[in-house]
């Protein structure tokens, strides 16, 4: 029955697992999840975006759960496992969607980062196997304000196979885009006639210092050496 | 930094502990669950509680007993835990996807059923920041006097906007109230009042403890929401529909809106109109002309209001379009 504090501008003191790690902490009674991480356990790579729970930037798994660390109370994670972006890596080295989210460039000013790479986890911890959609779905209440959406479903997409032990790697349109080349420096200009044709291909086959790759390239898409 | 105020906190181990700090600390205090309607509105001083009670983690709260009659869902029950449920998939398949619609997939994880049927009204003039608020004067939500929306209006206006609300009434659910003294049960529709201060009939002192909601005997439901983004907004125009069909006739009907008033709206002519009739084009023409009179949206969220009144039509429409199937469609 007791008031869990009782004098307003006293401080709390819980006990907690953060990233495994048992912690205690104190903290004034009135802050959230995320200044608690931030403020009194020095974990700053949970970010502040919107801190009304409409960005996704602070997102944790809380019990495994991705939740928005702004709307949590501190005082409400006695006892609780709370996992951050700290903890993703291991001594093994990055987890793969660290690594998917590199490779991919799935991170533009980098700032919703952290809440994609745990709500993604926790997707993944759930559901090996996602479809695209469930993908999308499962991130829509992460936003990224530079928009790099494509990319970091991407890489999710690609961590997936490779949690699920395949040997996959990037596929070439999601590093250089379907408008370029496969030397990926030069566009792929429109023929006019509905077919792509790629302007420069030899210049591009010489940059690469291959110039004999060129028309070998070209024959899986259909297209006409110029 | 947007933070909290400075408020008490409690945490009570039972539904009685709870009603009973609730009567104790009077009207300054507030139950929380979720948190995710309450602490935002703290950030922004749309509420200021001098006390928090919190019942989130009361197991007596979470439960979702499937009995013969129907099933009572606890109204601490987590949304994403319902939302995935497969026996409310396969008996609500409606419910299902109204709770689906909520927010996004992070705030389903922590908000709950009881959170969502008592949520905050909204409104453009109300959902802002303290310094907003200030600046234009205070409207009569919160500190100040006068209704920007309407400015003769002697009541606030601020908008219903609970995706789970229309569908739940369309299927006859009920609430059940207790406090520290009292425990009754009301139809769910009669919990909301049209105004968007007083917006619940629950009584200060009391908790919303479970929604229970009749088997469904031949009942489909389905939703609707128009929203600007697809990926997650509050619903600033919403349909619930739900149809009992005998044979190829429809025997009983239930048509509520969301989002166009400070509580939810029924739809009785609209419902009067497919009575009797087989669910086809033209009843369901008939019944989406008649919703489009009494729904009345004000100017106070995104979209031109006279626009979400034209599109009552086409969204009571489409809730009906598609309960047309065999199997009812998708719910």
């Amino acid at each position: 029955m007791a008031p869990s504090n009782d004098f307003l501008r006293s401080k709390s003191s819980i006990s907690l697992h953060v990233n495994g790690e048992p912690v205690e902490v104190s903290f004034a009674s009135y802050k959230t999840l995320l200044e608690v991480l931030r403020e009194d356990l020095q974990l700053t790579g949970t970010k502040h975006g919107c801190e009304l729970g409409e960005c996704g930037a602070c997102a944790v798994l809380v019990d495994g759960r991705p939740v928005l660390s702004c709307l949590v109370l501190g005082l409400a994670c006695q006892g609780r496992a709370v996992e951050t972006v700290e903890g993703m890596a291991s001594a093994s080295g990055l987890h793969p969607l660290q690594k998917t989210f590199a490779e991919l460039g799935a991170a533009q000013c980098g700032y919703c980062t952290p809440g994609f790479l745990l709500t993604a986890q926790a997707l993944l911890d759930a559901n090996p196997s996602p479809t695209f959609r469930q993908i999308q779905e499962a991130l829509a209440g992460n936003i990224c304000r530079c928009t790099g959406y494509i990319k970091i479903y991407e890489a999710v997409e690609l961590a997936a196979a490779r949690l699920r032990g395949e040997d996959a790697s990037p596929r070439r349109e999601t590093l250089y885009g379907t408008d370029f080349d496969d030397s990926g420096l030069l566009p792929v200009l429109d023929a006019g006639n509905g077919s792509r044709a790629t302007s420069g291909s030899e210049t591009a086959a010489v940059l690469r210092g291959q110039p004999d790759r060129k028309t070998e390239n070209e024959k899986p898409d259909g297209r006409e050496p110029r | 930094m947007l933070r909290l105020p400075r408020f008490r906190y409690f945490v009570p181990r039972t539904i009685s502990e709870a009603t009973a700090m609730k009567a104790d600390s009077g009207s300054g205090s507030v139950f929380v669950a979720g948190g995710t309607d309450l602490y935002p509105n703290m950030k922004r001083r749309q509420q200021t509680p001098a006390a928090v009670i919190s019942i989130g983690g009361l197991p007596e709260l979470r439960a979702v007993d499937f009995s013969g009659d129907g099933v009572a869902i606890g109204a601490g029950a987590i949304l994403s835990d319902l939302e995935n449920d497969s026996r409310i998939r396969e008996a609500y398949p409606g419910l299902a996807h109204a709770i689906a619609e909520i927010s996004t997939p992070l705030l389903r994880n922590m908000g709950t059923i009881g959170g969502n049927l008592l949520l905050d009204t909204r409104c453009n003039y109300y959902d802002q920041n303290f310094e907003w608020r200030q600046a234009i004067d205070f409207c009569m939500k919160k500190d100040g006097q006068i209704c920007w929306v309407a400015p003769g209006s002697p009541r606030c206006l601020a908008v219903q906007s609970a995706d789970s609300v229309p569908v739940l009434i369309a299927l006859k659910a009920r609430v059940l109230l207790v406090s520290a003294a009292d425990r009754r049960e009301i139809p769910l529709e009669d919990l909301y009042r049209n105004d968007g201060i007083d917006y619940a009939t629950r009584k200060p002192e009391e908790l919303l403890t479970a929604v229970w909601i009749p088997r469904p005997d031949g009942w489909r439901a389905a939703y609707r929401k128009l929203r600007r983004r697809g990926s997650f907004d509050f619903p600033v125009l919403s349909v619930g529909a739900a149809v009992r069909r005998e044979g190829p006739r429809v025997e009983e009907a239930r048509i509520v809106l969301g989002g166009v008033a400070s509580a939810p709206l029924r739809l009785t002519d609209a419902e009067e109109r497919l009575k009797g009739r087989p669910l086809d084009e033209d009843s369901i023409r008939d019944a989406a002309d008649a919703a489009a009179r009494p729904s009345r949206p004000m100017d106070n969220t995104d979209f031109s209001f006279l626009w979400r009144k034209e599109m009552t039509k086409k969204y009571v429409a489409s809730a009906l379009r598609a309960l047309t199937g065999a199997e009812g469609g998708r719910g």
